[in-house]
């Protein structure tokens, strides 16, 4: 009954009914034909049925089935690495620890799991997603990971909000970025550590924490044990996985990662909160994740009950939180506003249903849009970018009613 | 293993699925060797057929002056001229 706990009120039944969606077995159709030789369903790591799009370094995809639920499971949540030198076992992060140092503090600390584990700790249930999610959707397509749209779960996070830990080391008024490091490392010296930087005012916000637990669950190798960062609204990216090293300085973070990747036209996407000191004028970071939502059930290209069948999927946003869903059943032309299940969480994922009714056998085309409570909605038409970036156009499958 | 006993973290070379055979053809042989040093080549597969020659260029030039790959002149251009032979589309004129 843990479902009934958190799914409360009208429609519970609905939302909590006990359908299992299907397993997609397909690779999406739209992405690039080299992209369908290589990607294929394995069980990596204490991991089951993902999509592995490549294994060195490791990028798995969630099957987009999984997303009928809020909650991604930690065997099914997907996996993100851009350098090769990764942690294969828990047993690799023995000696863990987090250093918090950087020209902005008074006292330099090095902490322990254990020392996280005694501080205070916040809950988060939270969105993470690839800045690249869907980048293998985008026409034209652009080089990179060909991302499905499963690159990104929600789960709850829990531990110490990053602010509290911070305290520790005393920062200093000029602060103006917390840098951040992981434990993976590159295969050649010459790479550049994949470090990323964060401004203050999102570091010291107290939903931003240093995730310890997972779906109350030690976070799984891949997803960044012992210790994750969880910047809710923030595209993955920021989310640094095995924080090992902090520094909080008076200057911007300047490296491969930050100039270079992870940039999308200045003025292009909208945000609440501009990372300022990363900023040019031509180019700014992507930061806020952008309006968008998916269907889990049914899945692409399966055959469903003309006498009426449910549409069942995930909305979410940067976290002020979804206001509507709408589906079409004809590809776009016409539309009709799905129910929404109770919001959970600002950054949650918010899940919608649709009883179709009774339809006449043959092809639909479905799609669904989400409006946020700011208004924005998903974009008709794709803001194309060199990164493949915040691909929110509402994406047409196939079903036949038989 | 040695992480294990060594008591400092650890990410050493990790085991993997041989890649996905590359098309053979001349500079095939350097793009294997090359390009698997540090990722698996399914990613130039994954990564077809949509470039343009130029793009793969841009590609091997971000490698080698971004990520520190250790492939000199002549390799990398026999690389290019793999890559733009065997897994790209034609460029507008």
């Amino acid at each position: 009954m843990r479902r009934r706990r958190m799914i409360a009120g009208a429609g519970a039944a609905l939302f909590g009914a006990p359908a299992v969606a299907a397993e997609s077995t397909r690779i999406p159709a739209e992405l690039p034909d080299g992209t369908r030789e290589v990607v294929h369903f394995v069980n990596p790591s204490d991991k089951r049925r993902m999509l592995c799009l490549t294994d060195r370094p490791p990028n798995y995809a969630t099957p987009v089935n999984v997303f009928t639920d809020a909650v991604t499971p930690n065997d099914r949540f997907y996996v993100r690495y851009h350098l090769t030198g990764v942690p294969m076992s828990v047993y690799d992060m023995d000696g863990w620890s987090l250093s918090i140092t950087g020209d902005a503090v008074e006292r330099p600390v090095q902490m322990r799991l254990s020392d996280l584990l005694d501080m205070p700790s916040n809950e988060v249930l939270a969105v993470c997603q690839s800045a690249g999610n869907r980048r293998g959707f985008v026409d034209p397509h652009v080089a990179g990971v060909q991302w499905t749209d499963g690159g990104m779960g929600c789960a709850v996070w829990r531990g110490p909000a990053l602010r509290d830990v911070l305290k520790a080391a005393k920062v200093k008024p000029e602060a103006l970025e917390v840098w951040l490091g992981g434990a993976d490392k590159p295969a050649v010296e010459g790479t550049p550590l994949f470090r990323r930087s964060i401004p203050m005012e999102k570091a010291l916000d107290g939903d931003t924490i240093v995730a310890i637990a997972m779906n109350n669950a030690p976070l799984p190798v891949w997803n960044g044990y012992p210790a994750r960062l969880v910047v809710p609204g923030w595209v993955g990216t920021y989310w640094m996985k095995h924080l090992t090293r902090i520094e909080v300085t008076s200057i911007p973070l300047t490296n491969y990662w930050m100039e270079t990747a992870y940039r999308v036209p200045a003025g292009m996407f909208p945000v609440e909160r501009p990372f300022v000191s990363q900023a040019t004028e031509t180019t700014v970071p992507v930061t806020e994740l952008v309006v968008n939502s998916l269907i889990a059930d049914p899945l692409e290209g399966g055959e469903v009950d003309r006498s009426g069948f449910n549409i069942r999927g995930v909305a979410w946003d940067r976290g002020s939180g979804i206001n509507r869903v709408e589906i079409s059943l004809d590809g776009g032309h016409s539309w009709q506003d799905a129910l929404l299940d109770r919001p959970l969480a600002p950054y949650a994922y918010r899940r919608f249903i649709l009883a179709t009714g009774a339809m006449r056998p043959g092809t639909y085309r479905l799609m669904c849009r989400a409006t946020s409570r700011t208004g924005e909605r998903q974009a008709e038409r794709l803001k194309i970018n060199p990164g493949g970036y915040h691909d929110n156009v509402p994406r047409a499958i196939s079903v036949v009613a038989a | 293993m040695l992480a294990v006993f060594g008591g400092v973290v650890g990410c050493g070379a990790m085991a993997a699925d041989a890649p996905v055979p590359l098309r053979p053809g001349a500079g095939g042989e350097a793009a294997r060797a090359n390009c698997n040093v540090c990722h698996t080549s399914d990613y130039i597969v994954m990564n077809s057929r949509f470039l343009t020659a130029d793009a793969w260029r841009a590609e091997v030039t971000k490698m080698r002056e971004a990520f520190g790959a250790r492939i000199d002149e002549a390799t990398a251009g026999a690389i290019i001229a793999y890559l733009a032979a065997n897994y790209s589309v034609a460029g507008k004129p």
